[in-house]
């Protein structure tokens, strides 16, 4: 299946603020350039509400967020956005099918409890999702392990093995062969660097899994 | 035996009281099936209505809460019960919105309730007044609205009780309610809370006092029986680091233990000077009547026993907030809320406020909570296109 389109990037809409975009992480500016104007969004690990403020004032989203960490709730509750306190694995049960047009986990599957039943909830509740997550099968967490024997860290992958939230690593092969079982089509998806730059291979080759530090999904139910 | 306290409820007539009063001429129908009527609805309200009436925030008072949200009690002459909350500049700035807050159906600052006299009889309603519910005090506070010519409120906001009609304006009136704020509520009472509920209420009727209720035709008061309730309820307000950080286990004005029953700790001391006071301000009968609207609260039950049927298709923005602390109304209860309506995809925002304050946290001075609130508030007037006040 060739469904692996690299999308267009840096599309955004006219009008859009390049500032506003710049001030972004660059994952999340590719993100932010996948969502169509206007569209109902739910951001699930939405941190600090950068990307939710961005797409509500730039383009029109109604952004809604989902945010562990009482900091990241507060920060975004204080500039108006609309988040709840709560967690991937246990608060997206009650939103019914197809409630958004596009759900974005970003940075927040490899921390999840159950992450292929959270990764079919993203299918059920938004028309589109979109996942972005470390690829740990990236050279330099390759050779990380190889030459070193010690658990990776890198900057996308920040914490000692006692302490990190990154419960269930992945490679882009991984996470490929998890959306085939589960039934989720890829639409487009982008591997980027480690300076988080965006660059284009096939998300099944081997080249995209050694020198990909990130990707970025877009994933809708399979027909 | 008469109680040791003068209630001053007497000494002075209520009309005097500030605020406005609207008499409904038009009977209310009851839950409980009685159609009521004419009865008075007391309210106060704050800052100035604008131009298209679109930034009236009503406020709904907790079960002993009152109208008087920013000026002083006209019977213990306290400062208002959200003074931290209300005024020019805050949270609930006067400015910028016009507030309402009425004292509910039952209650006993000038609305109807209990204690004032039933026109068949000419004597105090007591036991004789219907048993309303939280619907119903909602159903009241309509009157008041629709009198002041409000289509729609910018904002209905509340905690606790207050909380609770909050929920119940949304399900009730969806087109006339833009933003809504329950804080440390939930959809509806828990058995803990109707157990503690029971025992106030014993109390009160286990004070000879009391007579049947029928106290004020015989010029007493049950007030050690009221005093008790408010003495078991102030408890479930706050939380145990709370009382161990404001009293441990230290004495009252002593060195040592006085091998008796007198106030040896300060947290006794302090939990009968709560009981007293309350006294002073508060009707034993309303006390009874406001409690059970409380416990016959439940959401679900009023729309065929799912949360979320009360909210389909409701376009009205949440900010759901509890406390950490709260075991009155835990957090939990609050996220049941927040689940039921994300299932009708509501615009809902859900903050956890951590603090050792327990329930009464949404009375007291909480940055957190007021941050939140300003964020939500200003965010939902932009949507609303209300000016900023400067």
């Amino acid at each position: 299946m060739s469904g692996a389109d690299a999308i267009p990037l840096g599309y955004a809409a006219p009008g859009t603020s390049t500032a506003a975009r710049d001030r972004l992480r660059r994952d999340l500016r590719v993100i932010a350039d996948m969502i169509e104007p206007s569209a109902r969004v739910l951001d699930i690990g939405c941190g600090d509400g950068a990307l939710l403020a961005y797409l509500a004032s730039e383009k029109g989203v109604d952004a809604r967020g989902v945010e562990l960490s009482q900091y990241g709730v507060n920060a975004c509750v204080t500039q108006g956005l609309s988040v709840i306190q709560g967690d991937a694995d246990s608060d997206l049960d009650a939103y019914p099918a197809g409630a958004f047009d596009v759900v974005v986990l970003s940075q927040t599957l490899q921390a999840t409890r159950q992450p292929r039943r959270v990764l079919e909830t993203l299918l059920r509740i938004g028309k589109r999702a979109i996942v972005s997550f470390p690829n740990f099968g990236f050279w330099r967490v390759r050779a990380h392990l190889l030459l070193r024997g010690r658990m990776p860290v890198t900057p996308l992958l920040a914490h000692a093995w006692y302490d990190t939230p990154n419960i269930h690593l992945c490679t882009i092969r991984d996470f490929v062969a998890l959306c085939d079982d589960i039934g989720g089509r890829i639409e487009k998806s982008v591997t980027l660097d480690r300076h988080g730059r965006p660059f284009t291979l096939d998300p099944r080759g081997s080249l995209a899994n050694l020198l990909a530090a990130q990707g970025v999904f877009v994933l809708t139910r399979g027909g | 035996m008469s109680s040791a306290v003068t209630p001053r409820i007497f000494n002075r007539p209520d009309a005097d009281w500030p605020g406005h009063r609207l008499l409904v001429r038009d009977p209310l129908r009851l839950d409980c099936g009685v159609d009521f009527g004419p009865f008075t609805i007391a309210y106060q309200t704050y800052g100035r209505l604008n131009a298209d009436r679109s930034n009236a925030i009503l406020i709904c008072h907790a079960l002993t809460g009152d109208q008087y949200v920013a000026d002083p009690h006209p019977i213990t002459g306290h400062p208002g019960w959200w003074m931290t909350m209300v005024g020019p500049g805050l949270v609930l700035d006067t400015d910028r919105y016009f507030l309402i807050c009425a004292n509910v159906l039952g209650g006993c600052m000038g609305t109807t309730g209990p204690k004032e006299l039933d026109p068949a009889t000419g004597k105090p309603w007591a036991l004789s007044f219907p048993v309303i519910t939280v619907r119903d005090m909602v159903r009241a506070q309509k009157r008041v609205v629709d009198h002041l010519g409000i289509a729609s409120l910018f904002c209905v906001i509340g905690g606790s009780m207050g909380g609770m009609q909050v929920l119940e304006w949304v399900a009730s009136y969806p087109e006339s309610v833009f933003a809504a704020v329950p804080i440390a509520a939930a959809s509806r009472h828990s058995a803990q809370n109707i157990a503690f509920h029971e025992v106030g209420r014993q109390a009160i009727m286990a004070d000879p006092d009391w007579c049947e209720g029928q106290y004020l035709d015989v010029g007493r008061r049950p007030a050690r029986g009221l005093a008790v309730a408010r003495m078991a309820a102030h408890i479930t307000y706050l939380s145990e680091a709370a009382l161990h950080r404001k009293f441990g286990r230290n004495l009252q004005d002593r060195n040592a233990v006085t091998w008796g029953f007198d106030a040896d700790f300060q947290v006794e001391s302090y939990l009968r000077h709560q009981g007293s006071t309350f006294v002073d301000r508060f009707d034993a009968n309303s006390y009874l009547y406001i409690t059970r609207a409380m416990d016959y609260f439940d959401l679900a039950a009023e729309y065929g026993g799912s949360v979320a049927a009360a909210f389909t298709g409701t376009g009205t923005r949440f900010c759901v907030i509890s406390f950490t602390s709260d075991w009155l109304f835990p957090t939990s209860e609050s996220r049941e809320l927040v689940h039921a309506l994300n299932a009708v995809a509501a615009n809902v925002s859900f903050v956890e406020v951590a603090t050792d304050k327990g329930h009464d946290a949404f009375l007291l001075h909480e940055p957190e909570l007021f941050a939140t609130l300003h964020g939500f508030l200003n965010g939902c007037a932009e949507h609303r296109g209300l000016a900023r006040s400067r």
